[in-house]
């Protein structure tokens, strides 16, 4: 693999990871449990579509096949799409919505924040900029976990339950393949895989003091960086990219 | 009354937020929000109200914490200064280098 490709197949796997996730926490505008919340989440939301839109402009860039950003968010179909199985699964309840986003805050963050000494320049200042942003979405989705984790009976068994449902896709994040191999070699990407007892203490600490268990690892699905994704993905697609789909190259 | 109680019990407490916009300036009541507790309160306002980049600083405090005076007080309160204009630092031309004061 050119360095060209391997840089396009990582940007694009960082990012899938933001578009999906801002996708999903879009869902939630007109049904946050409390108009905080809405505004929160939405946020959030927007936050991770302009992580994408700075990720994926780049990675047309560095393919150079006369492709943009739209058309990599808009003009892809499953099999081509990079995002961690975590990131398309449904939001369910708000309980699953925050054990989700706190198991890839806690994950992005620490990614980004190894990215920003990247020696490709221009991912460490999109890294930088994004930082600041996952900071606060940590402190958010960590708050919700502690505080219905630790909250009545109910949002106790709610978060638990979260928890169990989204434990097995979690491994796929500390993952390496031959291209985060490559770009680790060339100082661009990040090893993922030495990330992980970092994340085991943040995550353990809040799931400790939210009165959370921590699941077994009985079970792991993978598959996102082959392009097998879960069933979910595809009708994720086709809500978000059904106007350029039916209208191409609609303007506002 | 029953069901209006549970209402009011499954509901958040209220917290008012207070932005300050720029340094030397002070808080300013900006409105409210409802949150489990003062933590909670701090992200939410960052979300509800500074999205424009509208404050360095926020403070909640929640609403039943605040004393406030009773309309029907305003004669004996605030009316007696009134008549005594030397209480008012009118006499005076404030230096345009003192900014906010």
């Amino acid at each position: 693999m050119t360095d060209n490709q391997a840089l396009f197949e990582y940007l694009l796997r960082l990012g899938d990871n933001s578009l999906i996730l801002g996708q999903r926490l879009a869902e939630w505008c007109g049904h946050a449990p409390i108009l905080e919340e809405e505004l929160a989440l939405t946020n959030i939301g927007l936050d991770l579509v302009g992580q994408s839109r700075l990720l994926l402009s780049y990675a047309a860039e560095v393919e150079d096949a006369g492709r943009d950003e739209d058309l990599l968010a808009f003009h892809r179909d499953t099999q081509a799409w990079r995002n961690l199985l975590l990131l398309e699964q449904p939001n369910g309840d708000f309980a699953k919505t925050m054990a989700r986003q706190f198991f890839f805050d806690t994950f992005q963050y620490l990614q980004f924040e190894g990215l920003c000494q990247s020696k490709d320049e221009r991912l460490a200042a999109i890294a930088a900029k994004s930082l600041k942003e996952i900071t606060y979405h940590r402190r958010h989705s960590a708050n919700w976990v502690l505080r219905l984790g630790d909250g009545t009976t109910e949002s106790h068994e709610k978060m638990q339950v979260a928890i169990d449902e989204l434990w097995g896709f979690l491994p796929e994040m500390f993952d390496m393949d031959e291209v985060d191999a490559q770009l680790l070699a060339d100082g661009i990407g990040v090893d993922v895989s030495v990330l992980k007892p970092k994340w085991d203490d943040a995550v353990n600490a809040v799931l400790a003091e939210a009165t959370l268990e921590r699941p077994e690892d009985s079970w792991s699905v993978r598959g996102s960086r082959e392009g097998k994704h879960s069933e979910h993905l595809g009708y994720l697609l086709a809500e978000m990219q059904f106007l350029q789909r039916a209208y191409p190259d609609a303007k506002w | 009354m029953d069901s209006m109680n549970k209402i009011t019990e499954n509901e958040l407490p209220l917290f008012e937020v207070f932005i300050r916009s720029k340094n030397g300036l002070d808080h300013k009541h900006v409105g409210s929000l409802h949150a489990s507790d003062a933590e909670m309160a701090l992200t939410n306002a960052r979300d509800v109200y500074t999205r424009r980049s509208e404050g360095v600083s926020i403070w909640v405090v929640k609403t039943t914490d605040i004393t406030a005076s009773n309309p029907e007080d305003k004669g004996n309160f605030y009316e007696p200064s009134d008549d005594k204009t030397y209480r008012h630092p009118t006499f005076y031309e404030i230096p345009e280098e003192v900014g906010h004061m």
